[in-house]
């Protein structure tokens, strides 16, 4: 490999401008958005006291999910020793930290009492896997700090690879972390899986690596620096293993519900009966979100034309946030079984009268609070890219390995 | 009634558990005569002790059809009554959003299709879900046996309200202008059945939700105290917690589910 | 950018605590009407009172929420209820009000509580 260049991003000013005016318009109005919530209180949402999270936190959640994936690309470079992913590095930190960014700010904003946020650091509650997720947040975001200054700093070069398994290691605690916040609902039937804990980190691996690969052909392709055919071919090869890889286990996780008896109407819910949700799933985190992307990314043709690797990233995107949204409101949409063998008729507090779903439809103030959390971690990016040495100056083909080049 | 709990450590517990019993045995000899020993007992002056665990009994062959004594009685007590509907929040919508500490429930037996009603709240666990979830410990129990929280420190995650398995917690949706100086109340913090917490220490006997079924279907009182009407009638009847096979060993119990 | 989410924040509780005064709101307090004004000691010594009351009152919130001690004369509602001034026509006007007293030191001292958003400003009765 040849000695790898980092440049600041060069677009021109104009555009370059003119992108950041449209993010910060983006997290102004989720600001305001905010502020009218946070004023009203979550009334002039659409949560509810039985469908208590709602889009913020399926916004949140993917962010978060998100952001210990795109450390993936790094840690394949030091961690795995893969030598075509080191100049990759800078790039992945980064958005690890941003993107986690994103998603703790939607999620501390939509808090019933966010000004609060000093109790939360402050009391614990050990039992809490929640509490644990603070120090696994807040460590995570030190680790990668650390971690970028040894890939960017000559000097603190020889610590990096020490470093990067420390942040790897602590990524994947992070995502058990996140995954275990539903896998401790014990009352609530989606979610009390032990198979939740996996299959988060593995959609943080095809997360992150979408918006990874998102972000750096957006990078390149403004900057006109060059992007080679073998790495891209590697990367989008690598998000078809991680799709598919998540289909695999959204099988295991409706095939062990539908085995167990108790699951059987949870089971149907999702897969036939529960409306939004139903359609959600197979349209949104099944078809969009699994069997096109891998269509696609497969196809020996179309799996190498840069439009195509776009689109199937976006849609592993809207994919996730299918997912998230069908795991996080369609599970408690579904009604806690409180009765098993009964019927419930009728209920002063809707408890699932016949069985029938709770009631959430997403308010428009709180999806421009997660668009707003989206805008600021791209946001962060961009002015980061601009400012320090986060790029290479190139990633053509020659430049990484001179011998496979042809 | 109730005995003055500042004396002698040992016998203060006696005399306590005395008038507890005394109460609550008035509740079941002649149901719809009250004592209401709430403005002149004294409060407390030493800390809750687990000596006391509250608990409650519900007979759900006595809960009425179409009664909803028990619920107007807890809006009054606990000020749930005074939130008003915020100018332009969706009837329906707004409904969701309200809290509800107690409510009914009508039920049907899938096999038999045996109908009954029964009040559901709070059921004061022993091991219960939301403490354990609670980032800041904010959702408690306190060594009585009351699960509530301390809506000093609740940051309003809701994470409770996800992990509670009987849906009993409310979010406080909006701005809340008026309230009773007994039970504050604001924007942003889950909140339950706590058991008229402020009854128990004032040394009230009874629950605002007991005193108002006509029926006598609800028993408050010790469960710890094997002369408490709670526990004679426990021991008397099969009684089932609802979601037993979670383990939580619940502090309110029913009959004829 | 992160700015302008701290700000919203910001103004989101300035918001949340002009709401809590403002609403509440009514006439203005006579002069000598309390029931404070008819004693000559607080809780504490005076002076005591005007350094650390809130060390006080936030003490017995923890032994009142947490271990059920209500016997005392440093809880919230008895503050409210000694100091709660009354107005021309005899109701009690909310002590947080401009110029009450709980609220008068407070803006002399630019100390912003959030307590009334959840407390009552003057006694129920209940
Ligand atoms: C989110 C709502 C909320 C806020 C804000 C709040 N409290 Fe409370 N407070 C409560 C509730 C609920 C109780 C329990 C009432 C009870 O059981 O008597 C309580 C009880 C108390 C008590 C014990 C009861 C009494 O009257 O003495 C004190 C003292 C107290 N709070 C002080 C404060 C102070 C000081 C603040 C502001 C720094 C504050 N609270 C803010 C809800 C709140
Ligand atoms: C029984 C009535 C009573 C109660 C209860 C009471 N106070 Fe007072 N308080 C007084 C009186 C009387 C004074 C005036 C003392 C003086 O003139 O030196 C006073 C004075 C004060 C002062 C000093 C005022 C100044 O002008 O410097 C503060 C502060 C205060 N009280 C706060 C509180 C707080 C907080 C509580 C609740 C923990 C409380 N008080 C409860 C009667 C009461
Ligand atoms: C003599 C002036 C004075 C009076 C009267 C007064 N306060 Fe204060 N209070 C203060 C000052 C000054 C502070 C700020 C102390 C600090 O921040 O160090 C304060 C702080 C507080 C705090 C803590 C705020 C926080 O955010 O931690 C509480 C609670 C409080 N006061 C309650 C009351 C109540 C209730 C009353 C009415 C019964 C009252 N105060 C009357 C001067 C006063």
């Amino acid at each position: 490999m040849k000695k790898i260049h980092y440049r600041e991003w060069g677009i021109d000013s104009p555009r370059y401008w003119g992108l950041l005016a449209v993010l910060a318009a983006i997290v102004a109005v989720g600001g305001f958005a905010t502020l009218y919530m946070e004023h009203e209180g979550h009334w002039v949402t659409g949560m509810t006291n039985q469908v208590v999270w709602g889009t913020p936190h399926v916004f949140a959640i993917f962010l978060i999910v998100a952001a210990s994936g795109a450390l993936n690309v790094a840690s394949i470079g030091s961690v795995f020793g893969q030598k075509m992913y080191k100049p990759l590095a800078r790039l992945s930190g980064l958005m690890a930290i941003t993107l986690l960014v994103g998603g703790l700010i939607v999620l501390v904003l939509d808090l019933g009492q966010p000004t609060r946020l000093i109790v939360a650091m402050t009391t614990y509650n050990f039992k809490s896997i929640f509490a644990w997720n603070i120090y696994l947040y807040v460590g995570f975001l030190a680790i990668v700090a650390v971690y970028l200054f040894t890939m960017m700093e000559r000097k603190a070069n020889p610590y990096s690879h020490g470093v990067g398994v420390v942040a790897f290691v602590w990524r994947l605690a992070l995502t058990t972390g996140t995954g275990s916040i539903f896998g401790f609902l014990v009352a609530r039937q989606g979610y009390d899986a032990a198979i939740m804990a996996p299959m988060f980190i593995i959609m943080s691996f095809a997360y992150g690596l979408a918006l990874y690969l998102l972000v750096l052909m957006f990078a390149f392709n403004t900057d006109e620096r060059p992007l080679g055919d073998v790495l891209l071919r590697r990367l989008k090869n690598l998000l078809g293993v991680f799709v598919a890889a998540i289909f695999y286990f959204t099988l295991v996780y409706h095939l062990t519900n539908l085995y167990g008896t108790e699951n059987h109407e949870f089971e149907a819910f999702i897969l036939r009966d529960g409306g939004v949700y139903t359609w959600t799933f197979w349209l949104g985190w099944v078809l969009l979100g699994m069997l096109v992307p891998m269509g696609i990314l497969f196809h020996p043709a179309l799996g190498m034309q840069r439009g195509a690797i776009v689109i199937a990233a976006l849609l592993v995107v809207i994919g996730g946030l299918s997912a998230i949204y069908v795991i996080v409101i369609g599970g408690q949409a579904f009604p806690l079984s409180m009765f098993p063998g009964y019927t419930v008729l009728e209920s002063g507090y809707y408890d699932g009268v016949g069985g029938l779903a709770r009631h959430y439809a997403p308010a428009l103030p709180e999806v421009l609070l997660g668009l707003g959390g989206f805008a600021l971690a791209l946001l962060a990016t961009f002015v980061a890219v601009r400012i320090l040495q986060f790029l290479p100056a190139s990633l053509a083909d020659e430049v990484l390995d001179p011998h496979k080049a042809n | 009634m109730s005995q003055p709990t500042d004396q002698p450590s040992n016998t203060g517990r006696r005399e306590f558990l005395a008038g507890a019993t005394g109460v609550a045995a008035a509740t079941v000899v002649a149901p719809g005569v009250f004592l209401q020993s709430v403005a002149n007992a004294a409060p407390r002056d030493t800390a809750v002790s687990s000596d006391v665990r509250y608990g409650m009994l519900i007979d759900t062959s006595k809960c009425a059809d179409g009664c909803n004594d028990c619920v107007t009685a807890c809006d009054k007590e606990n000020g749930l009554d005074m939130l008003v509907k915020p100018e332009g929040a969706d009837d329906e919508l707004w409904d969701m959003q309200r809290p509800r500490w107690i409510r009914t429930v009508k039920l049907r037996n899938n096999l038999t299709g045996h109908v009954s009603t029964l009040p559901m709240m709070c059921q004061h666990c022993e091991h219960p879900p939301c403490v354990d979830v609670c980032p800041t410990g904010a959702s408690f129990r306190r060594a009585d046996g009351i699960v509530m929280v301390d809506r000093h420190t609740c940051i309003g995650c809701r994470y409770c309200m996800m992990a509670c398995p009987y849906n009993a917690r409310s979010f406080i949706h909006e701005a809340v202008q008026f309230k009773l100086t007994a039970t504050p109340r604001g924007k942003g913090c889950v909140e339950s059945c706590n058991l008229c917490v402020q009854r128990r220490d004032n040394g009230g006997t009874t629950t605002a939700c007991q005193d108002a079924c006509k029926q006598g279907a609800i028993v408050f009182g010790d469960l710890k105290d094997p002369n408490s009407a709670v526990s004679q009638a426990m021991s008397k009847y099969p009684t089932v917690q609802i979601r037993a096979d979670l383990k939580l060993n619940t502090g309110v119990r029913y009959t004829d589910v | 950018m992160k700015g302008k989410f701290g700000l919203s924040l910001l103004m989101a509780l300035c918001l949340g605590l002009c709401g809590g005064l403002g609403v509440v709101y009514a006439g203005e307090g006579v002069e000598g009407s309390a029931k404070a004004d008819r004693l000559d000691a607080c809780v504490a010594p005076t002076a005591f009172m005007r350094r650390n009351h809130f060390e006080l009152i936030e003490h017995q919130r923890h032994i009142t929420v947490h271990e059920g001690i209500r016997k005392t004369d440093n809880s919230l509602a008895g503050c409210i209820d000694c100091h709660v001034r009354r107005d021309a026509q005899g109701s009690p006007v909310p002590v947080n009000a401009p110029g009450e007293f709980c609220a008068a030191c407070h803006e002399y001292a630019g100390a912003s509580l959030d307590c009334f958003t959840c407390h009552a400003t003057k006694p129920t009765g209940n």
